[in-house]
């Protein structure tokens, strides 16, 4: 974690290489998110003053999207798919069973930590689904006993 | 020796980045100097990874590869377990029409010099010989209509931005895909984004637009990196320039912002709100200024149109659906996978002799076709030929082509559940039909299957209701799964109390 001074001064540079682009919001947030992994709630009177945009406007876009966090998630982050060819594939099955192997629901983080579990609805793998991304990674035709080795695989 | 392997998501998430590194390791312990291709894919995802090598100057297929099957793509390749003979003999790809996907799986999508000894960049050429007005024409011509599911006519609404008056005009693709079942609009950047960028090159000729961007969702690493480099590679060779340029932008995980309103509030840094029209995005889009926005597989199907004629891309079809489909083919599903053919297969021949059925090799008992917002088709329905009109008669919608097949151990009270959870999940919050309807749809799903048969008329109501008062298709179509669900499926909601409990 960096102290706040060098959050700043990143920041700063992130809202630099971005303000010269026509709608920079979005970008900014990102580059942000990949910075830090997640949006610190001190960085929004930053962004407002450098867009002039007011803090409930800047605010609001973070939260309005599903992608921005405003905290840091698990070290790990496991996304499953939960659209309809999943499903029609048994992914529910394959949730169920990652939960349960978590101990956690959608949305939570091990009390360790570890692992941070996200519904997603759709990555393109539709044709070969159940599928689900792991710290960014690609996985289809998953089954209970694959997700729940993945898991093994990542926490170890 | 030269090898192709996918670098497309199907390929990747099927173990192909670990084949790939594989084929390097074992090429070097062999000293065979190796050139790998990561191609696209050719859309057989059951296939994949597929890899490719030339025998005889033909590509022979090998696939689904797994490690141990690296070491034999170096010895006798007609032993080869996996082999599959000349891939463009395979059934799958010989039944197609491959218009708009001519090149995907084919060439290196990142080599500007295999796009164009692949036809690639004919029909930017040919546009540029031409005036505004002739460019829109030929489009008009075409028939080609919004692959994004709306199905306006492209030419017309390239015509309004056109005749707009503005000094900057833009041309905004809409690569936000947020439809389960469907990959085209991936694929296509995965594997050929030149085509892409060709298509809108083409578009801000017609339009006298100069700025482009493509709005790609975060959901989708493969094709924002594969873009983004397609970009700097036609930049360097000027195909991209003062004349015409663009920028990729990455969504961030709302489905409504494939709403063309809030994709362009979306792109604007604002909350992903639906706009209420008009003012039409034609003459009031980006910043306020004159815009068009069609998704991937409009624009990438402009080049072809292009280069051969609006006649030859008019001959196939049927009806008002002109042209190619690039069907995608999901689900519980033997053979899926991007199919791309002129319009006019019934779902039947789709589902049955393309698809294979069902991977549990039970019977299928509904297909729901044009995603999330489409209706699901039961056998009864299967002789529906798929184009735009013929599936709006049957209450339906091909929206981007995606078709889920479900088998018969499907609960579809559970479907039509989801479909509203999926609506009071993604809403925009702008309209309250959609917002608190979609809720409301939840709880009364409940009650029928607690048992609750009083609870029908209100979700009939309330399906009216969104039906007639939302503000976009989110809320609008929504209650196409679930009325489609509840008529073609009243066995599944007639739930006696004892049962349910
Ligand atoms: C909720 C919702 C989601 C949509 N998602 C997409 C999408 O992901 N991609 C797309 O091209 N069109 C999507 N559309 C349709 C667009 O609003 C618009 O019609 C389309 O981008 C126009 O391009 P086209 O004429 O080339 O189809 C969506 C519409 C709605 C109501
Ligand atoms: S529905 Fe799960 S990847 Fe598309």
């Amino acid at each position: 974690m960096l102290d706040s001074d060098a959050q700043t001064d990143r920041i700063a540079e992130i809202l630099d290489a971005h303000l010269g682009l026509e709608g920079p919001l979005l970008p900014i947030l990102h580059a942000i998110q990949h910075a830090f992994g997640y949006v610190p709630d001190s960085a929004i009177p930053q962004i407002a003053a450098a867009l002039t945009i007011s803090k409930a406007e800047v605010h609001g876009v973070i939260s309005f999207y599903h992608d921005f966090r405003d905290k840091p998630a698990g070290r790990h982050v496991i996304k499953i798919c939960r659209a309809e060819a999943c499903q029609a594939a048994f992914g529910n099955s394959v949730a169920d069973r990652a939960k349960q192997k978590l101990g956690i629901d959608w949305h939570e983080t091990t009390p360790d930590g570890a692992v941070t579990l996200e519904p997603v609805f759709c990555l393109g793998l539709c044709a070969c689904g159940p599928a689900a991304m792991i710290d960014g990674k690609l996985v289809g035709m998953l089954t209970p006993k694959s997700v729940e080795k993945l898991i093994d695989e990542v926490v170890k | 020796m030269r090898i192709w392997l996918p670098l497309d998501s199907f390929a990747q998430a099927m173990g192909g980045e670990e084949v790939a590194a594989a084929i390097v390791v074992e090429a070097k312990a062999r000293g065979v100097q190796l050139q790998l291709t990561r191609n696209g894919s050719r859309g057989m995802a059951w296939l994949e990874p597929l890899a490719e090598i030339e025998v005889g100057g033909v590509r022979h297929g090998f696939g689904p590869m797994t490690l141990a099957d690296v070491s034999g793509l170096f010895g006798d390749l007609a032993a080869h377990p996996k082999a599959l003979g000349p891939v463009e003999e395979l059934d799958w790809m010989k039944g197609q029409t491959r218009l708009t996907f001519a090149r995907v799986g084919v060439i290196d999508p990142l080599s500007l010099e295999e796009y164009r000894a692949h036809g690639g960049l004919v029909g930017l050429d040919r546009a540029k010989a031409m005036t505004k007005a002739q460019i829109v024409a030929e489009v008009t011509d075409s028939g080609l209509r919004g692959r994004g599911g709306a199905g306006f006519p492209t030419g017309i609404k390239w015509k309004t931005v056109s005749e707009a008056a503005g000094e900057q005009k833009y041309i905004v693709c809409n690569a936000d895909e947020g439809d389960s079942a469907t990959f085209a609009d991936r694929m296509l950047m995965e594997g050929d984004p030149f085509t892409l960028i060709e298509g809108m090159a083409i578009a801000g000729l017609a339009c006298g637009a100069t700025k482009g961007y493509v709005y790609i969702r975060s959901e989708y690493p493969v094709a924002i990196r594969v873009m983004n480099d397609a970009v700097l590679v036609a930049r360097e060779a000027g195909v991209l320039g003062p004349q015409f340029d663009m920028e990729i932008r990455v969504g961030a995980g709302a489905y409504v912002c494939g709403e063309e309103t809030a994709l362009l509030n979306s792109l604007e840094g604002k909350r992903g709100v639906v706009r209420a029209k008009p003012p039409l995005p034609a003459l009031q889009g980006f910043m306020g200024r004159p815009t068009v926005v069609n998704n991937v597989i409009s624009l990438a199907s402009v080049p072809v149109i292009m280069a051969k004629g609006a006649a030859h891309y008019k001959d196939f079809g049927l009806g008002r659906s002109r042209g190619t489909i690039p069907l995608q083919i999901a689900g519980n599903v033997k053979f899926g996978g991007l199919y791309e053919c002129a319009f006019g297969l019934t779902l039947g021949e789709i589902v049955d002799k393309i698809a294979g059925g069902c991977f549990t090799g039970r019977p299928v008992k509904a297909v729901q076709v044009g995603g999330p917002l489409g209706a699901y088709f039961p056998r009864a329905l299967f002789d529906t030929p798929f184009g735009y009109e013929e599936f709006a008669a049957k209450d339906g919608l091909i929206g981007h082509a995606g078709l889920t097949l479900f088998d018969d151990s499907t609960d579809m009270l559970a479907m039509a559940r989801f479909a509203m959870e999926f609506c009071a999940i993604e809403s925009c919050g702008k309209c309250t039909p959609c917002r608190i309807g979609s809720t409301r749809g939840v709880e009364t799903l409940d009650r029928l299957a607690r048992g609750d048969a009083s609870a029908m008329p209100i979700l009939t109501d309330l399906c009216n209701t969104m039906k007639l008062g939302s503000l976009c298709a989110l809320g609008g179509f929504t209650p196409y799964p679930v009325m489609s669900a509840i008529t073609h499926f009243p066995d599944d909601f007639a739930r006696s109390k004892e049962a349910a409990e």
